[in-house]
């Protein structure tokens, strides 16, 4: 899939629908923040979630973050190439990085989601707004 | 307003994500941490650590007054002769870690953190002028006798830090470096020689917070967009390449080298955070020794120990550690070592435990993880010294 036929949350996850199911994975702009990936936890094929749950960690060299579930079902594959090499999304969160795949409850939690243009016109106003903060502070040296 | 670098300019050209340090506008990363830090493991990288702070106390009296206020013996330095040492309060406690340069006995460097360069210069001053909180009155009025200027010489002064196996082939081929291209070749470790270019005084170190073979130096802020971009060029066809903070931190792991705000802080002495090295209690007063030798004496509460994570996850600082499920102490710093390959960690823990039989873990965000205590450090280059 291209990221333009994906929906994404505003957590950076990204969802691409077919049949019913739902493909989950996350950005190339949160491959970016992260950096260098590590570590992937992530729930186990049968459970059930809701939409927004933190359902995974993502732990990289300098920081960690949650997965959060853009949409509400059942867990019915999850990505094993990422949990032994999570690398691959680094080098490809649109493709071989994927993580898990969602039974969906109800499409119409879809409606909450951007669109690919809306995601890059929220990611410009985040950089907007990080300049307005000067960066962040996590770094030391 | 963050302070930008004399260098930043070419940072941001090069693609570096910048973030705010210490009130300088930073790159932490540029090709990614991992990638960096193989780099200088295995070829070379360049540093810009401008932000580091520089104070220079010169003087009849530079060298006696300097041995009051750090704890490691800068007496017995030679000229020419770098110590890294710690600077502590009355309470033997750490304001910050350091490294003096002697010039000669009325010139020497002291080359802090950059987010505690106000705070040492101000502690300086303040020892100067006898405002300092020291039960010892009699000696402060000593020292406030001596022949001593102080200044804080950070702005005009830009730092660039070569780290790698390849870091003498990159000096030795520029054109900067080329008068004293045979003394880089046989500088020792924690050794400097000075040269002046373009009519600036440039000094050039065998120290480095990579654990490998590596330069540090010290030049004027107008030269050191030129130098890094010479350095850079010359560098090429030695795999040289800029490293961001990032890695900065994690090259500094490995070794188990003390970062400031981490392993060490104002309610941490340096006999728990593994320096007793640096704290020469013989060679005369100083500012803490007190504390610090009653603190020797009676063993100090917590000791600083490598751990390696046995399941998934990294332990960051702040995170309890546990022995049998009873708190022991927190995590300082902990990362995946890019090296080694595993999740690593070094944490402040009780002296009483005994830690050698198993059963320690770390409480990572509500799970608790086991792991073993390994030693310190994780790494050594066979290089670096």
């Amino acid at each position: 899939m291209i990221a333009e036929d994906c929906l994404f949350t505003k957590e950076h996850e990204w969802v691409y629908v077919e049949r019913g199911n739902a493909t989950i994975g996350i950005s190339d702009y949160a491959t970016g923040e992260l950096g260098d990936i590590v570590y992937i936890e992530l729930p186990e094929v049968g459970a059930r979630v809701k939409q927004m749950d933190p359902i995974g960690t993502i732990e990289a060299v300098k920081t960690v973050a949650e997965l959060f579930s853009p949409v509400s079902g059942e867990v019915i594959e999850i990505n094993e190439e990422i949990v032994s090499n999570p690398e691959v999304v680094n080098k490809d969160p649109y493709e071989d990085g994927w993580f898990i795949k969602i039974k969906m409850e109800d499409p119409g939690e879809l409606d909450v989601l951007f669109s690919h243009d809306e995601y890059q016109e929220f990611l410009g106003e985040q950089e907007s707004d990080d300049e307005e903060e000067g960066g962040e502070v996590n770094e030391e040296g | 307003m963050a302070l930008k670098t004399p260098i930043y300019e070419a940072h941001v050209a090069r693609g570096g994500r910048i973030v705010e340090f210490a009130g300088f506008l930073m790159p932490v990363s540029f090709e990614g941490i991992v990638a960096e830090h193989e780099r200088v493991r295995n070829a070379v990288g360049l540093f810009d650590v401008s932000h580091m702070g520089e104070i220079e106390i010169t003087g009849r009296d530079a060298c006696a007054f300097t041995d009051y206020i750090v704890s490691n013996n800068v007496g017995r330095l030679e000229e020419g002769q770098i110590c890294y040492t710690v600077c502590c309060n009355d309470a033997g406690r750490v304001l910050d870690d350091l490294l003096v340069y002697k010039f000669s006995e009325e010139r020497i460097l002291l080359v802090v953190n950059a987010v505690n360069t106000k705070k040492i210069y101000d502690h300086v001053g303040a020892v100067l002028r006898g405002a300092v909180d020291v039960k010892s009155r009699d000696r402060l009025a000593e020292e406030r006798k001596k022949d001593v200027a102080i200044r804080n010489v950070s702005p005009e002064t830009a730092q660039i830090a070569v780290q790698g196996p390849n870091a003498r082939d990159i000096l030795r081929s520029s054109r900067i470096c080329a008068p004293v291209r045979d003394e880089l070749a046989t500088i020792p470790y924690y050794r400097f020689i000075i040269f002046r270019y373009n009519g600036g005084e440039i000094v050039v170190s065998r120290t480095g917070y990579t654990g490998e073979l590596g330069y540090e130096i010290y030049l004027p802020a107008p030269l050191a967009l030129d130098v890094w971009n010479e350095l850079l060029a010359c560098g090429e066809d030695y795999g040289a390449a800029p490293i961001g903070l990032g890695a900065r931190d994690t090259l500094r792991f490995e070794p188990a080298f003390c970062l400031y705000g981490h392993e060490l802080d104002e309610e941490t002495s340096p006999l728990e955070s593994g320096l007793s090295w640096v704290v020469k209690l013989k060679k005369g007063d100083f500012i803490g020794r007190e504390a610090l030798a009653a603190e020797k004496d009676a063993a100090p509460s917590r000791v600083l120990i490598g751990l390696e994570i046995e399941g998934r996850g990294i332990a960051r600082q702040g995170f309890s550690v546990l022995k049998q499920g009873t708190g022991i102490g927190t995590v300082t710093s902990g990362t995946f070592s890019p090296t080694l390959k595993k999740s690593l960690a070094m944490a402040l823990v009780s002296r009483s435990i005994s830690l050698d039989n198993g059963g320690i873990t770390v409480d990572i965000r509500g799970k608790s993880v086991p792991a073993n205590r390994v030693p310190l450090p994780f790494y050594k280059s066979r290089a670096a010294d």
